[in-house]
């Protein structure tokens, strides 16, 4: 049949059948959309795909334009890596709670720090009271991660840090602790968040303004590129914007734009982007709409590897592979029927995995009441392991590839936040948008429309403003012991008294010259590390330099 | 504390009580006029500064900036920051604070903000009197921050001894608002973001515009002058714009690169205004400006309050609607019922 | 003439390191649309200088949020600072991830009212407007 006769058919279909279906029973809304306002129609046929031709936007797994993964076998060969986002309270205790995981057969390591240490101070600093080992591990110098790995090949394991503003500080201390277990740091596999971008935007761990972060971003890149070829040097990430209440366009548009810059930054600092091209990876939501995170997905894949091939001529293959960590969206879990949790959660990994990606988190049943007790993230963890061994949806590439709407949505997708995209280069790129308060203002125009729709019961959340019942919150939550805060500075007093103190101070000398001037940072950073200068000190020294960095609130 | 005490801290500059009576003002609460009568004697020591440009423009910044090099010289700032009032729901997000929240704690910068409360103009209608309990209050200086909207910003200019006008590169119509008019308000110009490129463009518009209205104006001259000024104050005025030739300054609020040169402009500015006697002419614009507003004011207020004027109205109202008489004859008309 | 300019103003603010302010922007809008004027602090508040702002701007209502534990240590504080200053007229609520546990506690502390996720916004509005002390 041709496409001529389709749409004849179609058309007599739509005002036939179904047209008379309707008239005699309504449908439930008069018009049905995704998070993005794009319309989800009644039918998907072959006319919605017309526009799109396999070879040049499908392609094949491993191939340009990657839209269906960036392995050729995919989970034929290896599932994705399994890796909860954990840490609280003191090293000892996150080290304990690693093992566990691993025990339970996790497959990767993924650092959660408290907000002190995000954000660059010691936790004897006056800002940090109340604040260390709450929602993450309290690092304050080497000697706390040495405590944090130990018993932890880092040569086994591959460890995701989530950290930016010091992320230099910390993955150095990484290194340093890779040494001591005499592993070499071109054997080191893992990631640092690095993306101080989305921090402006949406998630608020920032310390210096923009251009200084920018060097310490490419810093690192420069310096990885040589001495830890294996690291991912970067996780772009969208998952904090969409969470801060971003739709699923907005997600791809502000985190790719994102991308270039730190691309731009890189090629003006010098490098060739196929030096650090393929050491981008990414990070991003698995929100409740399943076709159109999937489609979600697929679109990022497509659209950064035609902006890193077309935009910025990279030639390596690698370096147009949109690589991605997920997890499942934290704000639409509830606190009321926590256990319903479970039930979205696997929903949202579902999309995950069905949208190819590389690692995966998935959040808690506790998720809106506390951090995640043992029993929770095991019941997380098994999620992710029951869609990998039973469900049998990880047996083909990319399963969803060629239904109508999955395609259609997909060039939407890629569509809209192309568009978008354009709109933040006629700004000047994306810190000049975060600059004029922009993105945060998309971004919050969404967060508040979200909450409305729910407000007014035009979008249900089971449980929450539907299906309510009488309930006891759950007991079990886990507790951080308040006295954390006085054993990290007992712990610190300590290791000021022990340390070598004139190593110390030269080494911190040395950081300041070297932040004055032009040097890469990241040899500086290290000496001061291994001479267990703690972080404090570290971002203090910055912090004289650099200045600190003053959000924009666009109202 | 009742409102003597109030007053009477509040001229000790206590904050909790200077704080109390700007809401006093500002909401026109009860016996307000009062507490003004007690304060009003007290004002015309501060230095009033407006702060006017497009949004984004860096306003909120370079206020910041400002009050920081004023305190490094030993004197003491009030802020004045206006933002708009959502004309449908009567709130407002007001979120010029937060780029001066570091000053919070020094008891030598006190920072209030306020909607403009449906009124247009780049102000509120209660800014002026705000400005007022701050001068009483002793603060050396007192800066304004306006809600910057182009047009309706020359409000200012009958408000502020000095006026800096904020421009920025790249904005698009920047050329737009330096042809509008309101040029004619800067005594101070400040080209902000000179790390943007087009400074210097922008800075050769406004040499360019300044030019041109030199030929015939001088830079004085609100548009907003209620009603014919006087012989002689027209004639003192045109004095004082002759000797203030506004300079054109280059800033970087993000940084504070050029506010030093900011201030000692508004600075030079005012002594300019003393030594040629204008100040008192910028005084006494303020003044006439302002009692003109209340009485108009009181007026409206009596026509919306007397059961007999708004009979009257809903009369007049209803032969203008089946066009027996044009609205102009019924103003008038209400007008001698209430004067009456 | 009476008060007849009077608005509810509200400090909305976020003490400590948190930098989780969807909740704090979501709740601040919502108080806008409902005709408060509403002064946002921005992250990284401490406590003194959440105190400061709100007499300055002689706001009805403290409203903060925190959802990174802290609140234990950081909300007490705010009221007893208010209360030392003489302007415990305020009005405080507090929201974001707060354990039920915790509850009680703060209140003894003079938070008002604890938000906790899920509420929606207008009980907040209505809560703030029933409550005002002044
Ligand atoms: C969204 C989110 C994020 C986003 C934040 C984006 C942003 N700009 O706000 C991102 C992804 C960046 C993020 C990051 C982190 N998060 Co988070 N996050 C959440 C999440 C999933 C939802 C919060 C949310 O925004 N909900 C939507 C808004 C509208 O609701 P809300 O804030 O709850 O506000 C409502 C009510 O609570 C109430 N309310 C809240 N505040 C106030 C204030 C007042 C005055 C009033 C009246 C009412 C009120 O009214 C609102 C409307 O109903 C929660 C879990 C959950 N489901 O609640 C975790 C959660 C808060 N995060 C958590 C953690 C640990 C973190 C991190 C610290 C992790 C880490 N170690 O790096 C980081 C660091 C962030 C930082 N800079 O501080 C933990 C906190 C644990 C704890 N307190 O014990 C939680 C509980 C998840 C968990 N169980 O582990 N997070
Ligand atoms: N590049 C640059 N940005 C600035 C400068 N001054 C202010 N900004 C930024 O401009 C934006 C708007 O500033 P703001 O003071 O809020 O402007 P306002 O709306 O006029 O009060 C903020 O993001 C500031 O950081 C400057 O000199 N250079
Ligand atoms: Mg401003």
């Amino acid at each position: 049949m041709n496409q001529g006769d389709l749409k004849g058919e179609y058309g007599r279909w739509k005002s036939g059948t179904y047209g008379k279906a309707c008239a005699r029973f309504p449908e439930r809304r008069e018009r049905f959309e995704g998070s993005s306002g794009i319309e989800v129609k009644p039918l998907y046929t072959p006319l919605d795909v017309e526009r799109i031709d396999y070879l040049d936007d499908l392609g094949f797994p491993g191939e340009y334009p990657y839209t269906r993964g960036v392995q050729p076998t995919m989970y034929r060969g290896r599932f994705w890596t399994m890796r909860q986002y954990a840490g609280f309270a003191t090293a000892e205790e996150s080290n304990r709670r690693y093992k566990y995981l691993l025990e339970q057969g996790q497959t990767g390591l993924s650092v959660a720090f408290d907000l002190p240490t995000q954000i660059g101070y010691d936790s004897d600093h006056e800002l940090s009271a109340g604040e260390v080992g709450k929602v993450g591990v309290a690092i304050d110098s080497l000697a706390d991660m040495e405590t944090l790995f130990d018993g932890i090949p880092l040569n086994k394991v591959s460890t995701s840090m989530t950290i930016n503003a010091p992320a230099s500080m910390l993955l150095a201390m990484y290194i340093a602790v890779a040494e001591k277990q005499g592993v070499p740091a071109d054997k080191l596999n893992g990631t640092i968040q690095n993306d101080i971008l989305k921090e402006y935007a949406a998630r608020g761990t920032y310390i210096y303004p923009p251009k200084q972060s920018m060097r310490l971003i490419t810093n690192i890149f420069e310096y990885c590129s040589k001495n830890v070829p294996r690291w991912n040097t970067i996780s772009i990430s969208g998952y904090h914007i969409r969470e801060a209440g971003a739709t699923a366009v907005q997600e791809v548009a502000f985190t790719l734009a994102d991308g270039i810059a730190y691309v731009k930054a890189a090629i003006d600092a010098g490098l060739d982007v196929d030096d650090f091209g393929p050491r981008l990876s990414f990070f991003f939501n698995a929100h409740n709409d399943l076709f159109e995170e999937v489609a979600k997905f697929r679109a990022a894949r497509r659209l950064w590897a035609r902006i890193m091939r077309d935009r910025f001529g990279a030639k390596d293959r690698k370096s147009m592979q949109l690589r991605f960590h997920t997890q499942t969206a934290g704000c639409t879990l509830t606190a009321q029927q926590p256990d319903n949790n479970i039930v979205r959660v696997t929903l949202q990994a579902l999309a995950a995995v069905l949208g190819s990606t590389q690692s995966l988190h998935t959040n808690s049943r506790d998720e809106a009441l506390a951090l995640p007790s043992q029993d929770s993230v095991r019941i997380a963890l098994r999620t992710q392991q029951i869609i990998a061994y039973e469900s049998g949806v990880a047996d083909t590439v990319d399963p969803l590839a060629g239904s109508y709407y999955i395609e259609a949505l997909t060039d939407e997708i890629e569509q809209k936040a192309a568009d978008y995209i354009q709109r933040i280069d006629e700004i000047g790129g994306a810190p000049a948008a975060i600059e004029r308060g922009f993105i945060q203002a998309e971004i919050e125009e969404s967060a508040y429309r979200y909450q409305m729709e729910i407000e007014s019961g035009q979008r249900k959340i089971v449980g929450l403003n539907d299906f309510q019942i009488e309930e006891e919150r759950p007991s079990g939550l886990l507790k951080v012991d308040p006295a954390v805060g006085d054993l990290q500075c007992r712990k610190l007093e300590e290791l000021r008294a022990k340390r070598d103190g004139a190593t110390v101070e030269a080494s911190l000398a040395a950081l300041k010259r070297a932040a004055e001037g032009s040097d890469n940072l990241m040899p500086h950073i290290l000496d001061a590390v291994r001479a267990y200068a703690t972080l404090g000190e570290m971002c203090g020294v910055l912090r004289d330099v650099f200045g600190e960095y003053k959000p924009t609130v666009a109202y | 504390m009742d409102w003597q005490e109030i007053v009477s801290r509040a001229l000790s500059r206590e904050v909790r009580a200077v704080s109390r009576l700007i809401s006093i003002v500002e909401d026109r609460r009860a016996g307000f006029e009062d507490v003004y009568a007690a304060i009003y004697p007290r004002t015309g020591r501060a230095h009033v500064i407006g702060i006017t440009g497009p949004p984004g423009s860096g306003k909120s910044t370079l206020v910041d900036k400002i009050a920081a090099e004023y305190r490094s010289r030993g004197k003491t700032v009030g802020i004045v920051a206006v933002d708009p009032t959502s004309p449908f729901t009567g709130g407002a997000l007001l979120g010029d604070r937060l780029r001066m929240q570091r000053h919070s704690l020094d008891n030598g910068v006190f920072i209030r903000s306020m909607g403009t409360r449906g009124h247009l103009g780049g102000l509120s209608r209660a800014t002026s009197g705000v400005v007022d309990v701050l001068d009483a209050a002793g603060y050396d200086y007192v800066v304004i921050e306006t809600v910057g909207v182009g047009q309706s910003e020359v409000e200012i200019a009958s408000l502020a001894d000095t006026v800096a006008l904020v421009q920025v590169p790249g904005l698009g119509d920047d050329i737009q608002v330096i042809k509008a008019g309101v040029m004619e308000i800067g005594d101070v110009f400040v080209v902000n973001k000179k790390d943007r490129p087009g400074v210097e463009r922008v800075v050769a518009e406004i040499r360019m515009s300044l030019d041109l209205a030199g030929k015939y104006s001088g830079h004085h001259g609100p548009a907003t002058a209620m009603a014919a000024a006087t012989a002689t104050a027209t004639a003192t005025a045109a004095i004082a714009a002759n000797a203030w030739h506004p300079p054109i300054l280059q800033t970087m609020a993000e940084s504070g690169e050029g506010v030093a040169e900011v201030c000692e402009a508004c600075d030079a500015h005012m002594r300019c205004l003393v030594t040629d006697n204008a100040l008192v002419e910028r005084r006494f614009r303020r003044a006439r400006s302002e009692t003109m507003k209340i009485a108009s004011d009181l007026i409206w207020r009596g026509l919306a309050d007397d059961a007999r004027t708004l009979g009257a109205a809903e009369g007049l109202a209803w032969k203008v609607a089946r066009r027996e008489i044009d609205p102009y004859a019924a103003g008038r008309d209400l007008r001698e019922l209430v004067v009456s | 003439m009476m008060d007849e300019g009077r608005k509810i103003r509200v400090l909305v603010a976020k003490p400590g390191l948190d930098g989780h302010d969807r909740g704090a922007k979501v709740v601040a809008r919502a108080l806008r649309d409902a005709g408060m004027e509403v002064i946002y602090t921005g992250l990284r508040q401490t406590p003194e200088q959440i105190v400061a702002a709100a007499i300055q701007e002689d706001v009805d209502v403290v409203a903060m949020s925190i959802l990174s534990g802290a609140h234990n240590y950081l909300f007490p504080r705010v009221t007893q600072l208010l209360r030392e200053r003489g302007a415990d007229d305020v009005l405080v609520v507090g929201g974001g991830i707060i354990p039920d546990e915790d509850i009680p506690g703060l209140q003894e502390c003079g938070i008002a009212a604890v938000f906790t996720p899920g509420t929606s916004t207008g009980d907040t509005v209505k809560f703030i407007r029933e409550n005002i002390k002044r």
